[in-house]
Parts: C-alpha cells; sequence; structure tokens
C-alpha cells in the first residue's frame, strides 16, 4: 500500500495556477525527488501536502487517510516529520532539547508544568542524536552550531516522532557539496533502515540522482515527468525545460546555486 | 446641518494636532524601532520654548511663528542630544531597551521643565491675527483652528515630498521596510538613525509648539498626550505617516460627534478603536508586516539548572528573608512586601515576555483584575481574607483568557499594543463604574484577616504567595510547558512542525501570566488595605516593563534583579528633592552600563573580575 | 547565573537593615508629624501649600513651639500615588514615629489614608482633598478634614446660582469623583433652591484631557441659559478659551467652581473670563488684620503673595497646634477627644471648627465675581462664605456616616 497518494492536486493564487492536477503516489519506504525550475510549483505542491496551503482541488492521503484540510500540527501528529530550506531550531536551545522537545510534544506533555524538560526523554533524544553523529554536541547551544549541523539536527527532530514519512523541503540548500553529499548519504541509510518514505525538493541533481529511487518533475505546476534517473535523465522534454537544449544538468545546478 | 459641519471642522482641528504629534513618533519608530517614551516630553518641552520665545515678540506674527518653529528646530538639537549620548550606545540591546533609557529621559525632562519653567501653568498668546471667530454656516470657528486645519495636511505633504523626493527620504523609506538591506547598501546607519530621531524630535516639539494658543502650557502635558500618540501610531500602522494622519482624523472626529452622545466616551474611545483595528486588521490601517525589531542581538543562551552549591546559597538567602521580620523593623517588613509584590508582578511579566515573546504593554490590567476582585469579593461578597484571595487570580486569569484570545493573534509591537489598549478599557470601566468599583474613589477597607494584621504576620502571607508563586513560576520556565513557550518564540514554524498548537500554548501562557499577576494584585490589595484604577494604569504597566528591562530580559534572575533595585532605589530617591532627575540619571547610568540589563552587567561585572569562568552560565 | 543569583538575593538580605537605622538620638523634645501630598505630581497646588505649613511651623517653633516642644514636621512625595502614600505612612508611623498625619490633596489618596489611619488607630487630618465620602459615605473617628468639601462650596455657588434665576442649566465637568460629587451636589442644592431648574447638558471630558472645541460645542447646542463649570487647571484654560473664541459665554454667566483660587485663576492672565461668580481666595485683598499679618509673613518669607494651597496649610498646622494644645499630649485618643469640636479661634481666614458629628471644619471659602483689573485677573465683590452654613446639620451628617 503506498504511504502517500496525491491526487488531482490544484491551486492557484490570482489568475496563476500555481499547481495543476498533479498526480503520485509515495510507497514504503521509498524516497522520492520532486524537481522542476524555479516557480515550478514544489514549494507549494510541498505545502499543500504538509497542510500549510489549502488546495482549490484533489486530494492528499496519508495511508488511505484523508489529509486535506488537517492542521499542519494534526498531520505532524499522524506521522509526517518535516525539514526546512532555512533550518528552524529552537535556538536557545541545547541540541539535545531540541529533540526532546520534539519528543515532548509527539508524548503529549507540552502542557506538564512541573517536570524538569530537560529530563524527559533524554535516552531516546541520545539515541536519535548517535543516529545523525552528534552525540558529542548534544549540550552545545543550538545557536554555535554550524550550518550542516543544523541540518543534521533538522533530521534528528524530523525524526524524533518516528514519522512514517518525511518532507524535506531542499535539505541540503546552503550546504557546502562535500556536507551536502554526507548528509544525503545519512537521509538515506536512515531511510532504509527505519523504513521511512521520503519526500523531497532539491536543486542539486547529483544529489537527486545519486540518492532518489524515483523522481518527479514539475514544470509551470503541471507534472512532466516521473521515472527513475536514467528515464529523467533521458527525457528530452525535461532537458528542454530544464536547460532549453544543450547544456548539461550540472551546468544547471550551478545557475541555481 | 451648520452644527454638523462645525463639529467636523472642531474634529478636524483636534485630528491636526493629534497628527503632528503622532506622525514624529511612528516614523522614529519605523526606522530606529525606539519605543519612544520621551515623545511627550518632547512635545512638552516644545510648548514650553514656543510660550518663552513667542513671549518676546508680543502680537508680531513673524515673532509667534517664528517662535514655533525655533521651539521645534530647538526640540531637534535637544533630540540629537539623546540620541547620540544615550540611544545611540544602546541600538544593540536586547529589542525594547531603549524603551527604559526613553523612561528615564521623561523622568529627566519632568524635574527639568519643573526647575526652568516653574509649576504654575502658562498660557501663552492667541495667535497673533488668528486670534478670533468665523462664523461658518453660521456657526463661530476659531480662525486657528481652520489654520491648523490647514497645517496638518501642509506637514504630510513636506513630509511626503520629503520621503519621495530626497534620497535621505527613500533610505529612511527602505529602513522602515528592512533595515538589514540599508545596512547592506552601505549607509550610514547611525548618521540615518540620527537624522530620523532628530526629525521626529522636532515634530514632536512643533506639536507642542503649535498647542500654545489652544491649551496652557504644564507639567501634565508629556503624560496626557503619549498615550493618544501611540495610539494614533499603531491605528495607523507603525512607520506609516499617511496612516497617521488618517487615523488621527479617525480618532478626533469620532471623539467630536461622541460626545454629543455619549459624553463619558472620551476616556475609553481612542482605545476602543486600537483594539478593533488591531483586531481587524493586526498591522494597522496602512502598517505593512515589519522585518523585525531591533538590530540583531546576541541569541539567548540555554537555560541551565542550579549547581547543588548555588541552590544552597539560594536557600539560605530565602531562610534569611523568611527570618527578616524576627530581627528587622515593621517598616523594614512593610518595604519588603512591597518588594516582593513587585518581584512576582515582574516575573510574571517575565514569563510572558522574556520566555513567551509575548510583549506586554498593559499587564498591569490582570495585577489590577487581581487587585479588584479581592477587594470586591471583601466588599461585596463579604469573603474573609484567604476566599477573597482565591477570588483575585481567578478572576485575573478569566480576563487573561478573555484578552489573551485576542492578542496571542498578534505578535510584536502590535501585541504589545493590544495589550496596552485591553489594559486602558479595563482600566476605563473600572474609573466609569462608580457604583460597582468606586470609580477613582476606589474600595477601602480591604484589610488582612485578624490573625494577619500585624506586618510580621503578613509578611509571611505575602511570602508564602510571593515566594511561592515566583518559585512556580521558576518551575514552569524549566518544565516542558515553559519550554514550549521559548520554542515558540524562538520559531513559530518549528513549534509547529514538530506538532504545538502555537497560539493555544501561547494563550496559556498569556493566561498564566495574567493569572501570576493577578495573584500580586491581591497580596498587593490587602498590604495597602485598597485599591484604586491606577493599580491598572499605564504607569504600573510601565513600571513592570521597566523593571523587566532593566534586570534583563534574557535571564530568569532578570526581573528579581530588575524589581529590586526598582524598588529599593525608588524608595530611596522619592525622599529627595527632584528624585525624578537622580532617578532618570541612575536608570540612564545603568542603562550605558548594562546595555543588557542588570543580569547581563552583573554577569560581565562578574567575569572581569574573574569569579566566572568564560562561558558558564 | 549563580553568583547573579547570590549577589541579588545578598541585596534582598541587607535590606532589612535598613528598618534597623536607629532614630536619630532625641537631642530636643520634638513633636514628630509626619506630611504626605502629590508634591510631584501636582506641584502647582502642592508647592504653595508646602509654604504655607512651612511658614507656620516656623513661626510656632520660634515661639517656643507646642506643650514644650519643637514641631518637627517630616514631608514626602506620594508621587500621585494611593499605594506610595500608604507605604510612606507606614513607615512614618512606624519608623519615624509620627504622633500624626496630616496632608493630601487627590481625592483617593485621602481617602487610602483615612482608612489606613483607621486601620492603624492613627489620627490623621486631612488637608486639601475635597471629597465628601472622606467625611461623610467613608468617614471614620480618626480622620478629619481641614478644607471646605465639594459639597460646602457647590452650596456656596448654588445659593448665588439661584439668585440668577436663570432655567436652563448645563454643565461640565472632568469625568472623575470629584468632578461628578460637584455636579451632584450643585444640582440637588440648585434643585432645592429653585424647584423648576432644568438641566439641559452635561459634558464629561477626561481629566486634563478635555477636547475643548467639542464640548464647548455640545455644550451650545443644549442653548442653556446658564452654565456650571468644574473644570480646572490646563483644563480650564482651553475651555475658557475655545469658549470665548466661540461665543459660548455670551449672554450666559457662569458659575464655576475653584476658579477664583489664583492656583487656576492666575495662569489665564489677561483672559480669564470676567463675570463668573466663583469660589476661590482673593489673597492679598483679604484685609482683616489676621489675614494681613499672615499675607505679610508669607510675602517676607516666600516673596509671593499666598495661594490657597497657602492657606490651607498653614491653617492645617494650627489646626493641629490647637489641638495638641488641647489634648495635652500626642497620645492618639487624647488627640482625637481634642478634635471633636476643636476650635481654631483666630486663623487668617477667621475662627473655624471642627464638627464632632462628621469631623468637618467649617473654615469657609470665598465667594465672589471674577474680574480683570489693569489686566490682571481677580476675584471682586467677594464674600467670605462661613463653611459652617453650608453644612447639613450635624445630626443629618451624623446619619450619613457610617456606623462604627
Amino acid at each position: 500500500m503506498n504511504v502517500l497518494e496525491v491526487r488531482g492536486l490544484t491551486k492557484s493564487f490570482g489568475g496563476l495556477v500555481a499547481v495543476n492536477d498533479v498526480s503520485f503516489d509515495l510507497g514504503q519506504g521509498e524516497f522520492l525527488a520532486l524537481i522542476g525550475p524555479n516557480g515550478a510549483g514544489k514549494t507549494t505542491c510541498f505545502n499543500m501536502v504538509n497542510g500549510y496551503l489549502r488546495p482549490d482541488r484533489g486530494a492528499v492521503r496519508l495511508n488511505g487517510e484523508d489529509l486535506i484540510g488537517v492542521r499542519p500540527r494534526d498531520i505532524v501528529r499522524k506521522g509526517v516529520g518535516r525539514t526546512f530550506q532555512i533550518t528552524r531550531t529552537f535556538l536557545s536551545m541545547t541540541v539535545i532539547e531540541n529533540i526532546q522537545m520534539a519528543l515532548i510534544s509527539h508524548h503529549g506533555r507540552m502542557f506538564d508544568m512541573l517536570s524538569r524538560a530537560t529530563r524527559l526523554y533524554r535516552d531516546e533524544a541520545e539515541a536519535l542524536l548517535r543516529l545523525v553523529s552528534m552525540a558529542d554536541q548534544a549540550e552545545r547551544a543550538c545557536s554555535e552550531l554550524a550550518y550542516g549541523d543544523l541540518k543534521r539536527l533538522e533530521l534528528a527532530v524530523a525524526l524524533a516522532p518516528d514519522p512514517t514519512l518525511l518532507l524535506m523541503d531542499e535539505p541540503t540548500a546552503g550546504m557546502a557539496p562535500s556536507e551536502r553529499v554526507a548528509l544525503m548519504e545519512l537521509t538515506a541509510k536512515i531511510v532504509a533502515d527505519r523504513g521511512v518514505s521520503v519526500l523531497f525538493t532539491e536543486h542539486d541533481m547529483d544529489v537527486v540522482f545519486a540518492h532518489a529511487h524515483r523522481i518527479l518533475v514539475l514544470n509551470r505546476g503541471g507534472l512532466i515527468a516521473e521515472g527513475t534517473g536514467e528515464d529523467i535523465r533521458g527525457n528530452a522534454l525535461v532537458q528542454e525545460v530544464y536547460l532549453g537544449g544543450g547544456t548539461s544538468f550540472g551546468q544547471a545546478e550551478a545557475d541555481h546555486a | 446641518m451648520g452644527f454638523y459641519v462645525a463639529q467636523l471642522l472642531t474634529g478636524l482641528a483636534n485630528a491636526s494636532s493629534l497628527f503632528l504629534i503622532a506622525c514624529g513618533l511612528s516614523i522614529i519608530f519605523g526606522v530606529t524601532r525606539i519605543v519612544n517614551f520621551a515623545h511627550g516630553s518632547f512635545y512638552m518641552v516644545g510648548a514650553y520654548l514656543a510660550y518663552s520665545i513667542v513671549a518676546l515678540f508680543p502680537g508680531s506674527i513673524l515673532g509667534f511663528w517664528g517662535g514655533v518653529i525655533a521651539a521645534a528646530l530647538i526640540v531637534g538639537l535637544l533630540g540629537l542630544v539623546v540620541e547620540m549620548t544615550i540611544l545611540r550606545r544602546i541600538y544593540r540591546a536586547p529589542e525594547l531597551f531603549q524603551l527604559v533609557a526613553t523612561f528615564g529621559v521623561v523622568l529627566i525632562i519632568q524635574d527639568m521643565a519643573q526647575a526652568i519653567w516653574g509649576a504654575e501653568d502658562k498660557l501663552g498668546p492667541r495667535a497673533p491675527g488668528l486670534s478670533s471667530a468665523v462664523r461658518i454656516m453660521g456657526e463661530p470657528i476659531p480662525e486657528y483652528d481652520l489654520a491648523l486645519i490647514l497645517i496638518g495636511p501642509a506637514v504630510l505633504a513636506g513630509i511626503w515630498l520629503l520621503f519621495h523626493r530626497t534620497r535621505w527620504g527613500v533610505l529612511v523609506r527602505a529602513a522602515t521596510q528592512d533595515r538589514e538591506m540599508v545596512g547592506a547598501l552601505g549607509v550610514n546607519q547611525a548618521w540615518l538613525f540620527s537624522a530620523t530621531f532628530v526629525l521626529g524630535a522636532a515634530l514632536a516639539g512643533l506639536g507642542g509648539a503649535i498647542q500654545i494658543p489652544r491649551e496652557s502650557v504644564n507639567l501634565q502635558m508629556d503624560l496626557s498626550v503619549i498615550g493618544d500618540a501611540f495610539v494614533v501610531v499603531v491605528i495607523g500602522g507603525m512607520g506609516s505617516v499617511s496612516g497617521a494622519f488618517v487615523a488621527a482624523v479617525l480618532i478626533s472626529v469620532l471623539n467630536a460627534f461622541a460626545v454629543l452622545v455619549y459624553p463619558q466616551i472620551s476616556i475609553v474611545l481612542p482605545f476602543v478603536v486600537m483594539a478593533v483595528v488591531l483586531i481587524v486588521r493586526p498591522y494597522g490601517l496602512f502598517g505593512k508586516e515589519g522585518s523585525g525589531h531591533g538590530a540583531p542581538t546576541e541569541p539567548e543562551q540555554p537555560l541551565r539548572l542550579m549547581s547543588s552549591r548555588a541552590t544552597l546559597v539560594l536557600m539560605a538567602l530565602v531562610f534569611a528573608l523568611a527570618a527578616s521580620p524576627l530581627v528587622a523593623s515593621d517598616f523594614a517588613s512593610i518595604l519588603l512586601v512591597d518588594l516582593m509584590v513587585a518581584t512576582l508582578f515582574a516575573v510574571s511579566l517575565h514569563f510572558m515576555m522574556g520566555l513567551g515573546g509575548m510583549v506586554s504593554f498593559g499587564h498591569a490590567a490582570y495585577f489590577g483584575v487581581g487587585a479588584y476582585g479581592a477587594a470586591m469579593a471583601v466588599s461585596y461578597l463579604g469573603l474573609p481574607m484567604i476566599p477573597a484571595m482565591i477570588v483575585g487570580p481567578l478572576a485575573a486569569a478569566v480576563a487573561a483568557l478573555f484578552f489573551g484570545w485576542f492578542c496571542v493573534r498578534l505578535s510584536g509591537v502590535y501585541l504589545a499594543m493590544l495589550t496596552l489598549a485591553a489594559a486602558q478599557i479595563l482600566w476605563g470601566v473600572t474609573f466609569q463604574s462608580q457604583e460597582y468599583t468606586g470609580g477613582d474613589d476606589g474600595i477601602v477597607g480591604i484589610w488582612p484577616a485578624s490573625w494577619a494584621t500585624s506586618d510580621q504576620a503578613y509578611f509571611y502571607v505575602a511570602f508564602a504567595l510571593c515566594i511561592g508563586g515566583i518559585w512556580f513560576l521558576r518551575r514552569v520556565a524549566h518544565s516542558p510547558f515553559g519550554y514550549g513557550l521559548r520554542g515558540v518564540r524562538d520559531s513559530d514554524v518549528r513549534a509547529e512542525a514538530i506538532g504545538m498548537d502555537v497560539k493555544f500554548h501561547q494563550w496559556m501562557g498569556f493566561a498564566l501570566a495574567g493569572t501570576m499577576a493577578g495573584l500580586a494584585g491581591v497580596v498587593f490589595a490587602f498590604s495597602k488595605g485598597s485599591v484604586f484604577p491606577d493599580v491598572l494604569g499605564i504607569g504600573q504597566s510601565v513600571d513592570g516593563l521597566v523593571m523587566v528591562l532593566l534586570g534583563g530580559i534574557h535571564a530568569l534572575a532578570g526581573p528579581i534583579l530588575g524589581a529590586g533595585v526598582f524598588v529599593l532605589i525608588e524608595d530611596w530617591v522619592s525622599r529627595l528633592d527632584y528624585w525624578r532627575f537622580i532617578f532618570g540619571m541612575i536608570i540612564l547610568g545603568v542603562v550605558l552600563l548594562a546595555p543588557d540589563g542588570v543580569a547581563g552587567g552583573v554577569d560581565r561585572l562578574m567575569r572581569a573580575l574573574g569569579l566566572r569562568r568564560e562561558g558558564q552560565t | 547565573m549563580k553568583p547573579m543569583r547570590r549577589k541579588i538575593l545578598g541585596a534582598l538580605a541587607a535590606l532589612p537593615m535598613l528598618g534597623m537605622i536607629p532614630a536619630a538620638a532625641q537631642a530636643q523634645e520634638k513633636i514628630v508629624i509626619g506630611e504626605i501630598n502629590s508634591y510631584t505630581a501636582l506641584p502647582a497646588f502642592t508647592e504653595p501649600y508646602k509654604k504655607g505649613w512651612t511658614l507656620a511651623m516656623e513661626e510656632i517653633n520660634a515661639a517656643g513651639g507646642v506643650n514644650g516642644a519643637m514641631l518637627e514636621i517630616i514631608s514626602r512625595d506620594d508621587t500621585g500615588d494611593p499605594s506610595t502614600a500608604i507605604r510612606i505612612a507606614e513607615e512614618m508611623i512606624s519608623r519615624d514615629e509620627a504622633v500624626m498625619l496630616f496632608g493630601g490633596f487627590l481625592s483617593n489618596i485621602g481617602l487610602a489614608l483615612a482608612d489606613f489611619a483607621k486601620q492603624k488607630q492613627v489620627f490623621f487630618l486631612a488637608s486639601e482633598p475635597l471629597s465628601d465620602a472622606l467625611v461623610w459615605s467613608k468617614g471614620n473617628r480618626y480622620t478629619y478634614r481641614l478644607r471646605p468639601s465639594t459639597h460646602m462650596q457647590a452650596a456656596m455657588l448654588a445659593e448665588q446660582a439661584a439668585k440668577l434665576d436663570k432655567k436652563k442649566w448645563a454643565t461640565v465637568a472632568p469625568n472623575y469623583a470629584y468632578g461628578k460629587d460637584a455636579v451632584a451636589a450643585f444640582k440637588s442644592e440648585l434643585t432645592k433652591l429653585q424647584p423648576d431648574v432644568e438641566w439641559v447638558a452635561e459634558q464629561w471630558p477626561p481629566l486634563f484631557k478635555i477636547d475643548a472645541g467639542s464640548t464647548v460645542r455640545a455644550l451650545e447646542r443644549s442653548k442653556p441659559d446658564a452654565i456650571y463649570n468644574v473644570t480646572f487647571g490646563g483644563d480650564l484654560a482651553k475651555f475658557v478659551r475655545q469658549g470665548s473664541l466661540r461665543f459660548l459665554f455670551e449672554d450666559r454667566p457662569v458659575v464655576s467652581l475653584l476658579s477664583g483660587e489664583p492656583e487656576y485663576l492666575d495662569p489665564l492672565g489677561d483672559e480669564a473670563p470676567e463675570g463668573w461668580i466663583v469660589t476661590g481666595y482673593p489673597s492679598m485683598d483679604i484685609d482683616t488684620p489676621e489675614h494681613e499679618e499672615f499675607g505679610a509673613a508669607y510675602m517676607e518669607r516666600w516673596g509671593e503673595a499666598p495661594k490657597t494651597g497657602s492657606i490651607v496649610g498653614y491653617n492645617s498646622v494650627l489646626s493641629i497646634k490647637a489641638a495638641l494644645e488641647k489634648a495635652g499630649s500626642t497620645d492618639t485618643e487624647a488627640m482625637l477627644a481634642a478634635m471633636e469640636g476643636l476650635e481654631v479661634p483666630s486663623s487668617p481666614t477667621g475662627p473655624f471648627y471642627y464638627r464632632a458629628a462628621d469631623h468637618q471644619a467649617t473654615m469657609g471659602a470665598y465667594v465672589g465675581t471674577t474680574a480683570l483689573v489693569d489686566g490682571k485677573p481677580k476675584m471682586v465683590d467677594w464674600f467670605y462664605a462661613d463653611g459652617a452654613n453650608y453644612l447639613p446639620s450635624e445630626e443629618e451628617a451624623a446619619k450619613m456616616r457610617p456606623a462604627e
């Protein structure tokens, strides 16, 4: 059974159709990339899946359950974790506290006024930190972390509620190339180990082709191609859209960076 | 018909006065993000200066208008002095910290104005050539009112030209939209800020100077105008000059007609209008979501639990406090009760402001509702002290739940302004409902139960409630709920993404802070034996703000230090002549020496003396 | 954070020491009296008042004091805040060992201090607060009041207003307790004297924030035959200016509470309205020997003419002296007993006494008409209205007080 089913998703802003009749499925344990040039509708699409935007038409189903109209925080509670293009962390807290917060929220203890927050779910939080290889940084203030570490921290936070689906918006944006590879390898490993399904958008085509099981290509709001890396590389329409012909994906990426 | 036209013209003349005061405030806020409490003081000084200068040229038209403009220019210079000597040094301090400095300036100017111009009201001359009235549709309209109706839009047009036709104006507008961008363009920010502050101050001075043909110049002018000026700025949209104009017209014209129908309305009308506007349009009529607040500041450090040694020391000190009535005089016990009340009030405000990131300019509302709740429970329900002490915080909780529901929908200064509106509306209702609340005659005879009448006994009641309350709020600060509030403050997007109900969490935080402020109010009411509307007033709210900011908003100990410093210094200096001047100077001294508040200052002092290792918090 | 906490709590612990500083050694027999007023909040009214009581204290001490002891008045600023006033009162009683308290200008502070006096069983002489409640609905056995109350002054004006024989009246008063009391008292007194009177409009501008233009126009619209004004200070100046600009006062008599007091009248300068019937204080024009002596001494000491506050401050200390002499001690009960019916036989404003039934002094006020003399505002055609004539009988007054 598919973890995520998207059917006929459509959204327009004013007269502009941002996403037009997009449908796709995401299977259990699948690593699915959503790519497209700037303004193709990736973020709009993403935000309809995670509940921040309400589509004009269409359906989003998580494990068969309709998500349209469900608030973002409730979608989270149904097992959808997410990371952000620009990291969003609690800067006044330590690394481990950020994860503990996610765990506290997941366990429904956010309104506990008497326990010490720092003593709750510590073991679980440490385990998650080990997962992203940050155990040695547990007590550091989040505001002191390098950007790459923040990205890894966000990944751990997203994994805290043990989600079935992970939505990652530009997971490697703003990172140095070597770090990108490391982060995506880590993500791929976790996906494989934990059986999480991932939908991600990405600019870096190396990352996409190296890790995605399947790729969706969006242009002007519509889905123009779908398939494996090989399929997409060879797709003339995609090349046309991305490059106006002639150049390689590597150069396209350089333009975007 | 003629009557209504005349009433409209009266409203428009008032609108011009109000606009002149408010537009400078709006410009200053737009560019520097300073909530300038001293704006009313600039206005007052402008009026006094104009009074003195115009008196040199009796009956001369040129002398009058020259005097008005000279007064505005001198106030501009005063603004330059304030900006360069004080504000410029603290632009990088935590958000809103500059407010404390401007509060110090208010105090200093109050005493200086009294020393220079004396206590008696001064009635300036009427404007030469505009000293009588003309009849329009049979109704007498003062000529000066007509002049004002022209001056307001003329100043608006002047500012518009300045902002659209000069490079400086373009920069000011850009800075209002996005400060970082202007910095990135390589513009000298210090210069831009100074120039903006001077312009704003000069406009305030002009607003005051131009009032002298209409009203007597007096020492209450500063505070009587500042509330309305803020309201106009907020309704118009902070930073929007044309918004300020529309808001001034809206309020003044509404008031001109409202007094015909319901003469008592003036007292709350501006705040009701502000509340409605903020609920419908969260950034005011012409406002846009700004690019955040002050300059980027150092991120807050994580909270740490105390070491066991520190806990022991703390416990020892609390025991010392508990034992103090056994050795100290009665009056020391009384002063300590005041101190504990102020501290609980400040800690509750810090809870929502520091931890929750919800700045309140009207926290006194809940302090006051607590005090009134207890007082009314005693005087109407005949409840004894202890049950009344339960009613008070419950009443505060209900009020905080009600107003908080609206407030948490906003953020930043707009949230702060809605809390102010809520407090002012509550104050107005309390003030007005003489049958129930005693109006400004208050409720008297709210003394402790017979077993607690002695100063020592009541000290222990206050000790139990206030120290208990402070302990509880600290405990909550370390709990998931408190962490959740900080999380929402740090990043509401992240909070939502981990499944938190952001608004509900903030709402509950608001309510808890209000409830604890209500508890402080209850202890206060029984210690003074009476409650008056002042407990809900702007003064009480500002005291709380100053305590929290002075103490240092980024430390849990901040409000405790701030309240201690504030209450003890005030108690000491208010024995002296010109104490406001001295108090203001002390505040400025603290602000300049410790731009991160007393807590931050103490922290740096300890490091400088080698008493604390680097990095330890 | 730890050392920080230590620091603050250290300060807290040291605090009680403040309270333990022993009172200065008693060099000479003296009687300490606590005085509280709104010196910074309302300097225009409290500065002359302070000069008044200072002069009286100096005169008394120069003449050998009271009961062989010197009067020492410790004075503090309540900052206009009732709770601060209470804290200061506590300090004066418990630390400075003041035998009694006096002062107050704002009614709410007067009421707060009166209630404090009752709770702590201390004698309090309210000098300036005008609130009727202070001696009537919220009166208590520890509190007396010197200055003629709102009701008394309103009654004095109502008597003159009745003589105008105007039917339709409009009122304007600041929107707070004093304004409301003043309007209510005037209405009830005038209605008694002139039952056919009609009240056609009332305006309630917020204190010190009057929108004078709109208020004047709202009054004008009701076309009253006469106007009763209670606004004062900055509000009065605005009201007078807008009113005269807009011809509100043309052919329309105005009766105005307190407006003849120099504190309010002098700032109006040559724009002071003429012909208003007011209560007030004609200061140096009063030619009784007692007042001439006081006026000269005051001029000598302060270099200016006395104002209403000066006379209130001066008479307060005269009253305290009389009470101490009659009581023969500083014991509260003795002083309270002395206050019952206490006579102050000679004061600049003439003799007065404290009524036993409601603790109100019979000190009166001056009623007259405003005029410009040589471009300066003055009260003319004035007379002294003895407060005793404008008070309800002692039996009636006693009924208005709560049972004790």
